[in-house]
């Protein structure tokens, strides 16, 4: 099982030695134009979780590919590229630019731009005829049926699936106006564990597919409940903002968690872990 | 950022009150004070995200944060009790530049955080002007002794006066006007952080007509007019 940041949770080039700590650094999502993002407030403290209203803030494809890229390749580490945009050509110009890097995490759930995506699997599918590398699926676990998306997405040609973005949310403060200039934001946090469960639970068992669990993980327990429900990787998101040692912390943490519970991760490529008590199929 | 990544545990030394701020002394363990203006992440217990402080003092063996207890994350620092141990990671982002000729001290309400510190690494007893929105409030000005102390309705505006390198921090229409008033003015601007290390994106101000992160360009920006804090990012962050 290895550990990646969760898109937009770490800046690599403003704090290296965290990014070092990672198996593999996925960046924040990169959008054809630049992105200035939201007006501040942007962030808001919530029970269990925060919210956020970024906006997909990012330098544009262009200075990206230019600039960034070249400077996080000079980190040595396996690099993942979340791609965004609000059509499918947007997404797939971008896929045909990118070589090198390890995979592309396809960003089919911002809960903060307004313009509409097309369909989840028209993406995957336009972005699948430009690039031969691995395509991962960030979706939402707001969809009525995410297993249903994963299916799509699949057949679509996605390589694996990065489960689940933040839900939007709303959050007011002390004066009861909205907390976030946006009004709403994503949730994330250890509020959004159970919901990131379920999703990799039962896309696990409509796919198939390789998943990269998210939503909440803050130890290594948490990172050995998203291997039982069938994640094969784990990405830490809101706990680097209280913690950047956590990827380190994590790992150490979670070695200790599977052997307390008698459980081996097995790296078969679709890392649901196996013990007896975990046998049992987790419901859906 | 600090070359150690995580947070490191200190304990709680001490806990006074200072009008109706909190000092919390915490014991300074391998942590360096930086530079005055710079700031610290500390744990909040019980919440999820840490809070920002500028150091305010740093004796042997201490730093010392003044805490307001102004949402559920700073009320939860303000209960803390001797021998309580929390997070710390820091110093983070940039604090102010020393290298000034005559330097004057401006501070507002909770903004007099960074000022005692600032002023014992100027040295020579900078000249310092505080303002406070009432005599409770005022009664934190025993953490800057010979300081000139105003109270609402004066503002501290009314008693800065000319040729002096001016470094300031407090509420932003305080900021604001110290900056009309002294274009080159060192000002400590305050934003909502959940990181502290340019994570989150979340501080984000305007600076030179673009939205960049307050964590790594300040929190202390230099005058010059290039910057403008957006009226709006000071709300409170605890929903």
């Amino acid at each position: 099982m290895r550990i990646l940041n969760a898109s937009g949770c770490l800046d690599a080039l403003a704090a290296p030695e965290v990014a070092r700590q990672l198996d593999a650094f996925v960046t924040k999502t990169v959008t054809p134009l630049p992105r200035e993002g939201n007006a501040p407030p942007r962030i808001a403290e919530t029970a269990h979780g925060m919210l956020n209203a970024i906006g997909l803030a990012n330098p544009g494809r262009e200075r990206f590919l230019a600039e960034h890229l070249p400077r996080l390749r000079e980190l040595g580490l396996p690099l993942w590229v979340s791609v965004g945009g609000f059509c499918a050509d947007d997404y797939a110009e971008t896929c045909t630019h990118l070589e090198g890097i390890e995979a592309i995490e396809l960003n089919l759930s911002c809960p903060n731009v307004d313009e509409a995506a097309d369909s989840a699997a028209e993406i995957v599918a336009a972005c699948r005829r430009t690039t031969e590398l691995p395509l991962f699926a960030k979706l939402s676990a707001a969809h009525p049926d995410v297993a249903e998306v994963a299916r799509a997405v699949a057949a679509a040609g996605a390589d694996g699936l990065s489960l689940i973005n933040t839900l939007r949310a709303v959050a007011l403060d002390r004066l009861l106006r909205p907390a976030l200039a946006r009004g709403s934001g994503g949730l994330s946090g250890p509020a959004l564990k159970p919901v990131a469960l379920h999703a990799v639970s039962v896309c696990h068992e409509a796919t198939g597919l390789p998943i990269v669990g998210m939503g909440g993980i803050e130890t290594g327990r948490d990172a050995l409940e998203f291997a039982v429900c069938g994640a094969r990787d784990i990405a830490l998101g809101t706990v680097l903002f209280s913690d950047p040692g956590a990827p380190t912390r994590v790992r150490e943490e979670l070695e200790a968690a599977a052997t307390e519970a008698g459980v081996v991760i097995v790296d078969d490529g679709k890392g649901l872990a196996k013990s007896p008590e975990t046998q049992r199929k987790v419901p859906a | 950022m600090q070359s150690s990544a995580s947070p490191s545990r200190h304990r709680v030394a001490a806990v006074e009150r200072v009008g109706p701020y909190t000092l919390l002394r915490l014991e300074r363990g391998d942590l360096e004070p930086g530079v005055p203006g710079q700031f610290f992440m500390l744990e909040a217990p019980g919440r999820l995200l840490p809070r920002p402080f500028s150091l305010c003092l740093a004796p042997p063996g201490e730093l010392a944060f003044l805490v307001d207890p102004v949402g559920p994350g700073t009320e939860a620092l303000c209960r803390l009790r001797p021998a309580d141990e929390i997070g710390v990671l820091g110093p983070l982002g940039h604090g102010y530049r020393l290298d000034v000729e005559r330097p004057l001290l401006v501070g507002g309400g909770i903004g007099i955080a960074p000022l005692p510190y600032l002023a014992e690494q100027l040295g020579g007893s900078p000249p310092v002007v505080l303002g406070f929105r009432s005599a409770e409030h005022a009664e934190a000005a025993a953490l800057l002794p010979g300081a000139e102390i105003v109270v609402d309705p004066v503002l501290v505006t009314e008693v800065i006066g000319p040729g002096f390198d001016v470094l300031a921090c407090g509420p932003e229409p305080m900021l604001h006007a110290v900056a009309a008033l002294c274009p080159t003015a060192q000002l400590a601007w305050e934003a909502p952080m959940a990181c502290g290390y340019g994570a989150c994106y979340g501080c984000v101000v305007e600076i030179d007509g673009a939205l960049k992160r307050l964590c790594l360009e300040g929190p202390v920006l230099d005058g010059h007019g290039r910057y403008q804090v957006p009226a709006v990012s000071r709300r409170v962050v605890s929903a």
